[in-house]
């Protein structure tokens, strides 16, 4: 879509650490990727793996007093990681959208959802209460709410699931921004309006040509609508590149267990395989890569230093130390005893 | 909305009679002593206590009693509308005391509701905002304080202070507003004070703990994702979820307070309900104790019905039905 290359956002080295009474949590621990203009970044990981900090620290939204954040988050050219408060403000809600997980929390139950977009346009510009509640309506026009004019007075109590995240996206891109940040947008939903709001956010994307960013558990979810992949672990990047790199060609061990735990459509097997074990603590992390314990692959090299994320050519990267030669025998030994047939 | 107050008030009609005839037969079942044995004389012979107890009603059925207690409150008797008799105790007409009373317990609640109010709202909101600096601890051990201090001993230590000392205050006893302003409020303001402290410290403590579930709703985090500022977001966004359920619990407590400021009313010497409830009790006394109690039923269910009113018009989530 874009033709400008200059990255929308670009998070490089980013820590976000916890200090607590039992040690601290290091929930997000050297996080590096960009987002470009018309292209959406998916991002796949457990609960706890640090896709949620990630992206409310990139929003400005973690308290700094009761957290360590360092590294740089540079978005629309400039660094935010050190903005002040009022400028963070200026740029959430106006620059970044953000929605959330569950559309029947996430908007106020006794403000009009209207009253609850226009606040947005309020908030970031002079424009008039009926300016400003047209321009309500018309958001709502383009998420595809039906008759707007009669939803933008009612109560979010009275609104359905999918139509209240699309409430949300409306919300989120009144101002029209230049990123939606969608924080596991369909996990509440159900399967049916999940691909809904999955179009609904492609087809916005391109339509204004924003850059997305479209967090989940589950790599399914991505899977259509996303240009890039990043899949997290413990707070870091294992692996990340383009869907068609990862979903092909994936080089982490941990993918592969995600990969191979969820069915496709695509590719037979004979069986689902969960990963073993479940993710570490982010107090105490094991000793270098933190998926070894869980890896069936590890060896000692393994558990030395904390793997690198390098780039292994055509901004695929992955973080396991494995040689690619290697991890081509093992990813394809592990099809085989699934009982793959592509 | 119109056919729910309808069929609420219909509901307070059922209620109150409920009240009444509970109270009836309470009245008759305790061994409490005979009420015609007041109105005998000195030395009561049978004649003259029989006399006493047909003048007073008392020799009829029960159900007898009642339905002439009811017909008299629906169509009023000697002493006007409705009909109360008058009180076994001072054979004082119960109606004109009545009113007379309500004003004093009136004046009590209405200032130190307004009071306590004023601060617990703010002290609680304050609280929640300052969680865990010395603020909220500071304000939340005077309101410890003040939940678990006797409101007897709150009263008499105001009063010895106030007037006894430092001589700024006029003394005990009710002035009416009419009679003189400025007397009426220099004899409430101790009231007013003693009973708003109580409340106020523990609506701050309802309001600080309902803030901080607020704080932490998903709905919060949206509003600082629109970019809105702090103060934006306390105002617009977390006070009213947070202070919906505190209107409804003021009007039911100002309800229950019509008959149940006894000891401030005690204490400070008001001729209030409360306490008239407490000497009807004490001595047999059965118009007056079915008037207080209807009047408290009353106003009981009737500022419930309010409550559930402004809660539906607060929160757009509670259908009235």
């Amino acid at each position: 879509m874009s033709t400008d290359s200059a990255p929308l956002l670009e998070v490089t080295d980013l820590r976000v650490h916890f200090p607590t009474a039992d040690g601290v949590v290091k929930a997000v621990d050297g996080s590096t990727f960009t987002v470009r203009r018309g292209e959406t970044l998916g991002v796949v990981g457990e609960s706890g793996s640090g896709k949620s900090i990630t992206f409310l620290t990139v929003m400005g939204l973690i308290n700094r007093q009761s957290a360590r954040i360092s590294g740089s988050v540079r978005f629309e050219g400039r660094e935010i990681l050190d903005a002040s408060a009022d400028e963070m403000r200026g740029i959430r809600g106006a620059r970044i959208g953000m929605i959330f997980q569950d559309p029947m929390t996430s908007l106020h139950p006794m403000h009009k959802v209207g009253d609850q977009i226009a606040e947005v346009v309020r908030t970031h510009t002079d424009k008039s209460k009926s300016e400003a509640h047209r321009m309500a309506v018309e958001a709502l026009r383009e998420v595809g709410i039906p008759s707007p004019e009669t939803r933008a007075r009612q109560y979010p109590h009275e609104f359905s699931g999918g139509m209240r995240q699309r409430a949300m996206i409306a919300m989120a891109l009144v101002m029209k921004p230049s990123l939606l940040i969608a924080d596991e947008p369909t996990t509440a939903l159900d399967v049916t309006i999940q691909a809904q709001i999955l179009e609904l956010i492609d087809e916005l994307k391109d339509q204004f040509n924003i850059g997305v960013v479209l967090v989940s558990h589950s790599l399914a979810t991505i899977a259509d609508v996303s240009e890039n992949v990043m899949v997290m672990y413990a707070g870091r990047p294992a692996e990340l590149g383009s869907r068609d790199e990862v979903f092909s060609d994936a080089q982490h061990p941990y993918t592969w267990g995600l990969l191979e735990s969820v069915p496709r459509p695509d590719i037979r097997v004979e069986r689902l395989v969960p990963i073993d074990g479940a993710p570490p603590s982010l107090i105490t992390l094991p000793p270098g890569c933190a998926f070894g314990p869980r890896c069936p692959h590890a060896r000692t090299e393994c558990t030395a230093e904390v793997p690198e994320l390098r780039d292994r050519g055509a901004g695929h990267a992955d973080a396991c130390i494995l040689a690619t030669e290697e991890k081509g025998r093992l990813r394809a030994a592990r099809m085989k005893a699934l009982g793959v047939t592509t | 909305m119109g056919r729910f107050i309808i069929r609420r008030l219909i509901w307070t009609v059922f209620i109150v009679l409920l009240v009444s005839v509970l109270t009836f037969l309470i009245f008759f079942v305790l061994p409490s002593g005979d009420p015609a044995l007041r109105f005998a004389g000195k030395q009561p012979t049978a004649e003259l206590i029989a006399q006493a107890r047909a003048n007073l009603g008392l020799d009829k059925s029960l159900p007898e009693q009642y339905w002439l207690f009811l017909k008299h409150l629906v169509t009023g008797d000697e002493y006007g509308w409705p009909g109360l008799g008058y009180s076994f105790h001072t054979r004082d007409a119960v109606l004109p005391e009545l009113i007379n009373r309500a004003r004093v317990t009136g004046s009590i609640i209405i200032g130190g509701a307004a009071l306590w109010m004023l601060i617990g709202v703010p002290v609680g909101v304050i609280s929640a905002l300052k969680r865990r600096t010395i603020w909220d601890r500071g304000l939340m051990g005077v309101c410890l304080f003040f939940v678990s201090a006797p409101v007897f001993w709150l009263a008499l230590l105001s009063l010895l202070i106030f007037w006894k000392k430092l001589h700024w205050l006029p003394g005990t006893g009710y002035v009416a507003f009419a009679e003189s302003p400025g007397q009426w409020f220099a004899h409430l303001i101790l009231p007013w004070c003693v009973l708003a402290l109580l409340y106020a410290a523990i609506y701050a403590r309802i309001v600080r703990a309902n803030m901080i579930d607020v704080v932490s709703e998903d709905y919060i985090r949206t509003a600082y994702a629109k970019g809105l500022s702090p103060r934006r977001v306390v105002m617009h966004h977390e006070l009213k979820p947070a202070l919906a359920p505190v209107v409804a619990l003021f009007a039911t407590d100002l309800g229950a307070l019509v008959g149940g400021t006894i000891v401030t009313e005690t204490v400070f010497n008001m001729q209030g309900l409360g306490n008239w409830l407490l000497i009807a009790a004490n001595n047999n006394d059965l118009p007056v104790t079915m008037a207080v109690t209807i009047v408290v039923a009353a106003a009981v269910s009737l500022l419930t019905l309010v409550a559930d009113v402004l809660l539906a018009a607060i929160d757009p989530r509670v259908r009235l039905q």
